[in-house]
């Protein structure tokens, strides 16, 4: 995968609607054949960001660069990249067959070559039997597969999905999930895909970029993001985290509940303030007198792989996943292996 | 006689409606909240039985009978051949019509009828091209003047139709501000009303903003992403135009074509005010056969027909557009 080379590239790219900034600075690149997620809440700019890939928006400054070439003023029907749509935008007045064929009429294609590769579609979608149904008839699941069926069969080099699971119920949505990842790796085209969903974009992922209030946070791999955090933001909005605000004694060695506890991060300034991450999974129930803190069970919550339990000590509230129960109000001892404990630079939280 | 003369008791009674219809009212909104939903529809039933049901009644009654009561077919054979009833009388008076060369055919009702049919036809067609790209103007979201538009169309109709068709003489007569103009500027006078192009000119002005307004409806509806998809997918301005604004907007222009036509077909008041006596439409014929020549039951058979005309229309047009869409606004 690192070796592909570069096909679309971000550079400096900003975004004002009425002097209102809601894209600062964006520097991104995607390759061949990634399937890449910008992750983020509402509001945070990804969609916007994929709106400008797609030529729906126009960047108030930057450039978008498309295998080398420069395409920011380039209108949407000239780019090799089409969309598949929040709530699917199907064409009300026109059947499945013909939604999935609209791109092949624009072009002008001879019949039979529409009609192959427009089944071709429905097969590839599982939809064989549709081609003559109305787009309303269809459920929420079908109506996503159309939408993904009509953007892939201009083959695209580049398919954008703007939350396009938002609409399915859980279930359907794994399936989907799966499915189109194994789209991906089938077709060998680029994804680049908006959600708010992290368990999502850790599912699907090659590469994702966390983004908050039309910055990008974090770009790395789904490991690396939720091992590797750079802010609290970040770690708290891909997975669980529990995060304390600690000192750093000297490298390797960080305070925090008025214990010291050894860690792997370095690099950081003599007694600096840092936010401290443990992830739920990750802190380990022992016995109250061997643990590196003491602490009192406050409430046990069944989750079904595991328990979710909320510990007392030192002063925090530790939220814990484990396997075994400890029962309310009893006494445990809590213990993390250093390489579990990960030293962040602390959120400027007020900062613009 | 005085018509205005109501009587004391009269009074009494349109009260005693009035309080009984709101007390109905009230009491059914406050007692059957949502139980008893057709309660609420009886003042609309009421209404529709008095104002609808039973004038309609009274025409085919009227149609289908002579000044006698009795029934007769007589007053539609009288609207395929005007001179009927005065061959009749001829004949009861002795006389052979054909020798006296007066057997012809009077044509007047079934010409006015087609006069009306192509006026309203023009009439729906000019709306049409000239509503449709003031809708789309108005319906789009980047040009900021759109409700403006709107509220432009909407206050003219808050005048009386008569009013307005009455002020568009004053721009085109003779000593009209128009011609006026001209002359200032060294022009000879134009003849500018009492022909079909003025009847035209007030139709289209009445009934353009029942074109627009559906139309506009259909168009600010429609999903953005609809032509965003349509550009996504290779469609230009052009095409996406063509192959996914217009085509989705079809309720609407069905709509419109329908709240134009229709008022169309049944004109009346302004080919007498802007056509002087030279045009003469369906709805002014029938108008003239109820009220100048008193002949009740050959003016209801005339409006039957017209009635039936409509509604014949309303059914191609409910065929192409089931759901009745677009037509919300009006």
């Amino acid at each position: 995968m690192q070796e592909q080379p570069r096909l679309i590239n971000l550079e400096h790219i900003n975004k004002e609607y009425d002097s209102v900034e809601v894209l600062r600075d964006i520097n991104l690149y995607v390759r061949k054949n990634e399937f890449l997620t910008l992750l983020g809440p509402s509001g945070c700019g990804k969609t916007t960001t994929l709106r400008i890939i797609g030529g729906f928006e126009r960047p108030t400054s930057g450039k978008v660069i498309f295998d080398n070439q420069d395409i920011t003023d380039m209108p949407p029907y000239k780019r090799r990249v089409n969309t598949v749509f929040q709530k699917y935008a199907l064409f009300p007045h026109l059947n499945v067959f013909e939604n999935i064929a609209f791109g092949l009429r624009v072009a002008k294609r001879p019949k039979d070559e529409v009609a192959k590769r427009v089944n071709d579609m429905l097969e590839l979608v599982n939809l064989q039997e549709y081609g003559k149904r109305s787009v309303d008839s269809l459920s929420g699941g079908q109506q996503q597969r159309v939408a993904i069926a009509r953007a892939l069969i201009n083959e695209p080099e580049v398919l954008l999905l703007d939350e396009p699971l938002g609409a399915l119920d859980l279930k359907l949505r794994k399936e989907m999930q799966l499915e189109l990842k194994r789209m991906q790796q089938h077709l060998g085209i680029t994804f680049i895909f908006v959600t708010h969903d992290q368990e999502e974009a850790l599912t699907m992922s090659d590469t994702i970029i966390v983004m908050k209030d039309g910055r990008i946070q974090q770009i790395g791999t789904p490991k690396h993001i939720y091992d590797e955090p750079k802010s609290a933001f970040v770690a708290n909005f891909v997975g669980e985290s529990n995060i304390i605000q600690g000192r750093m004694i000297r490298d390797e060695l960080v305070n925090f509940c008025g214990v010291n506890f050894t860690c792997v991060d370095f690099g950081f300034a003599k007694n600096a303030s840092v936010d401290v991450l443990i992830r739920p999974e990750d802190i380990v129930i022992v016995g109250e007198d061997v643990g590196q803190l003491t602490g009192t069970v406050r409430s046990v919550l069944f989750k079904g792989v595991h328990y979710e339990m909320i510990i007392e000590a030192g002063g925090f509230m530790w939220k814990v996943h484990s396997t075994t129960m400890q029962p309310e109000d009893s006494l445990v001892g809590l213990s993390v292996v250093p390489f579990n404990i990960h030293i962040m630079h602390p959120m400027e939280e007020t900062a613009p | 006689m005085n018509n205005l003369a109501i009587p004391v008791w009269g009074y009494w009674l349109m009260g005693l409606c009035l309080a009984g219809f709101v007390w109905m009212l009230v009491y059914s909104l406050k007692k059957y909240r949502g139980m008893h939903r057709s309660l609420y529809a009886w003042p609309y039933g009421l209404w529709m039985v008095v104002f609808t049901v039973i004038p309609l009644l009274l025409i085919g009654y009227y149609a289908f009978t002579d000044k006698l009561g009795n029934f007769t077919l007589e007053n539609f054979a009288n609207f395929w051949d005007s001179n009927r009833s005065m061959k009749r009388e001829l004949m009861v008076q002795g006389f052979d019509p054909a020798a006296l060369g007066m057997d012809a055919r009077g044509t007047v009702n079934v010409s006015t009828l087609v006069y009306s049919l192509w006026m309203a036809l023009i009439c729906t067609l000019v709306s049409l091209v000239l509503g449709y790209p003031t809708a789309l103007i108005m319906a789009d979201r980047s040009f900021k003047m759109g409700a403006t538009i709107v509220v432009l169309f909407v206050i003219p109709m808050w005048m009386n139709f008569l009013l307005r068709t009455v002020a568009w003489m004053s721009l085109l007569e003779d000593s009209g501000l128009i011609n006026s103009l001209l002359k200032l500027l060294g022009f000879s006078k134009v003849q500018l009303m009492y022909n079909s192009q003025a009847v035209l000119l007030g139709m289209i002005y009445n009934f353009l903003p029942f074109m627009v307004f559906p139309i506009y409806n259909a168009l600010n509806k429609q999903d953005q992403r609809w032509s965003e998809a349509a550009m996504d997918l290779g469609a230009n301005k052009w095409t996406t135009f063509w192959k996914v604004t217009f085509p989705i907007s079809m309720p609407g222009i069905i709509s419109g074509i329908t709240m134009v036509f229709m008022p169309s077909v049944t004109t009346f008041f302004i080919p007498r005010v802007l056509g002087g006596g030279n045009t003469e439409m369906f709805g002014d014929l029938i108008e003239r056969t109820f009220l100048t020549a008193d002949d009740w039951n050959v003016g209801s058979a005339l409006s039957l027909i017209m009635m039936v005309l409509i509604l014949f229309s309303l059914g191609l047009l409910r065929r192409v557009d089931p759901e009745g869409e677009g037509g919300s606004m009006i």
